[in-house]
């Protein structure tokens, strides 16, 4: 019950703080996803629909970096973005930044394997009638991507799950710096190891019922728009 | 749709370098410190002091004493405000900081369930309590994670004549965590555990955990401040780092440290005038 006491109070009292985190936790989360479909989404139907030597070992290395440790993506990045490091320059780490860009890491392989099985099984599905309409190998990525746009969402709320649930790679390059890069995650991490359980469970809870409403939306656009396009 | 995919992913980079840039351009500064201090709260209370006084935003990155000088060394930290002494004073001499500064002190206390296997509870003899503990094979966290209280728990363990590497049992759990998680599994697994007084007043899931030895001199527990070394990572931003080290020591700073209490207690005793410490 003091649990339930904690999480309510903090949704019912509007705090700033609570907010300020919430608030940088979709900017950092979305960010990532935005940025990974970008990248994701052409990769995964360009592997879909070409033929190329070790096609079949890059569809098993982009499944298994669906499961890229967190932790070890945090490292890299921080490697790559210290400022004894090849982009310490830019003075990126310990930014909101360096955060996108460690879950852009994480969910691009999830975003690109997903579209690749996607549109791999479109194109079984409709070879003949792309073939007759005598697309180019462009046409044919273009055309299977907006057709696959509804089931398309699906990858992306899968990266975005990764994403907003992830706290190993985002501690390690952001800091958990109070009212800069502290995110629901990190602010969880830190709260359980003060010893403060009802704050943490209730900073949790909060946190999946984000997470819930972000996917009720995608799911109402989907909805949406598949009733628009008939 | 390349092209247009190409020159999206320019406009993203070039944001984010952006971003980056604005925030170093703000007077704001990172500071490397250890978790006992945020965890307690103590940052809370002066740093927002330090900010009316200055307008100057200290970024905290909280990591263990290791770590923290690990972050600085890389030149991803300002200031970094620590709590052991040697690998400070190591620090300094291979030249990743520029001088160090004493800030204050608290003392670190020997936590223990409240059963007390080991017998040890209201001793004031730090290293005779730890030759008990390992003589009944009572359990015990260690940190594991060369943050300043490993370090000091580690040299008490020499100091009662343990060689812990070669000597530990079943009984010595290295957990390779932080203060507070350090405290949550003590407290879970009734074992005995070393930890600095500011966590552990700060800390709340205490359980049947008690403080078992405190009051040994050998428990003392001094903090440093130092700027990192302009002269090895140009991109430090020395002026704005040594205004928050000059308030640090400053009457004002050493005042506004040590009226943080909590329940009444004081957290942390100040003492930049000592410069032996």
């Amino acid at each position: 019950m003091p649990n339930d006491a904690t999480a309510l109070q903090l949704v019912l009292s509007g705090d700033p703080a609570l907010f300020a985190i919430v608030r940088l936790s979709l900017y950092v989360s979305l960010s990532a996803v935005v940025l990974a479909a970008l990248i994701g989404i052409p990769l995964g139907a360009l592997v879909a629909l070409t033929k190329f030597p070790g096609r079949q070992g890059v569809i098993v290395l982009l499944n298994a970096l669906m499961g890229l440790p967190p932790v070890v993506v945090g490292l890299a990045v921080y490697l790559a973005l210290s400022r004894s490091g090849p982009l310490g320059a830019f003075g990126l780490l310990f930014t909101p930044g360096a955060m996108i860009i460690a879950q852009t890491v994480l969910v691009t392989p999830i975003i690109a394997a997903l579209t690749r099985q996607t549109i791999e099984d479109l194109w079984i599905e409709y070879r003949d009638e792309l073939t007759a309409m005598n697309l180019g190998p462009l046409g044919r990525v273009t055309a299977l991507i907006w057709d696959a746009r509804f089931s398309l969402v699906t990858a992306l709320l899968a990266g975005f799950g990764r994403a907003a649930a992830e706290v190993g790679a985002i501690i390690i390059v952001g800091g958990n710096i109070e009212g800069f890069t502290r995110t629901m995650t990190t602010a969880i991490a830190l709260e359980t190891s003060k010893g403060d359980l009802p704050l943490a469970v209730g900073l949790g809870l909060v946190l999946i019922a984000i997470v819930i409403a972000v996917n009720a939306l995608a799911w109402t656009a989907r909805r949406a728009g598949e009733r628009l396009a008939g | 749709m390349k092209m247009f995919t190409r020159r999206l992913l320019i406009a993203v980079t070039a944001s984010l370098v952006f971003a980056g840039h604005a925030v170093a351009q703000d007077k704001s500064i990172v500071m490397a410190s250890t978790t006992s201090t945020q965890d307690s709260g103590l940052f809370g209370h002066i740093l927002p002091m330090f900010k009316a006084r200055t307008g100057i935003d200290v970024k905290v990155v909280a990591q263990g004493t290791g770590q923290a000088l690990d972050t600085a060394r890389r030149g991803d930290a300002d200031v970094v405000f620590v709590h052991a002494k040697p690998a400070e004073e190591k620090f300094v001499a291979e030249g990743f900081g520029v001088k160090r500064y004493p800030v204050m002190y608290n003392d670190f206390i020997l936590i223990g369930p409240k059963s007390d296997p080991a017998g040890i509870k209201g001793s004031k003899d730090i290293v005779a309590a730890l030759g008990t503990i390992k003589a009944r094979g009572a359990d015990f966290i260690s940190r594991g994670d060369k943050s300043g209280t490993h370090q000091a728990e580690l040299n008490l363990w020499k100091v009662a004549g343990i060689d812990i590497a070669k000597d530990k049992g079943p009984w010595y759990k290295e957990i390779g965590q932080g203060m507070g998680a350090a405290l949550n599994t003590a407290s879970a697994s009734n074992a005995y555990v070393l930890a600095d007084r500011g966590t552990w007043l700060s800390f709340k899931n205490r359980g049947d955990l008690l403080i078992s030895v405190e009051g040994d001199k050998r428990l003392f527990n001094q903090y440093g401040v130092m700027l990192v070394n302009p002269e090895k990572h140009p991109s430090v931003k020395k002026d704005l780092g040594q205004q928050l080290i000059d308030w640090l020591v400053s009457a004002e700073g050493q005042k506004a440290i040590a009226e943080y209490k909590i329940n009444g207690e004081q957290l942390f005793y100040p003492n930049a005038s000592d410069s032996g410490a």
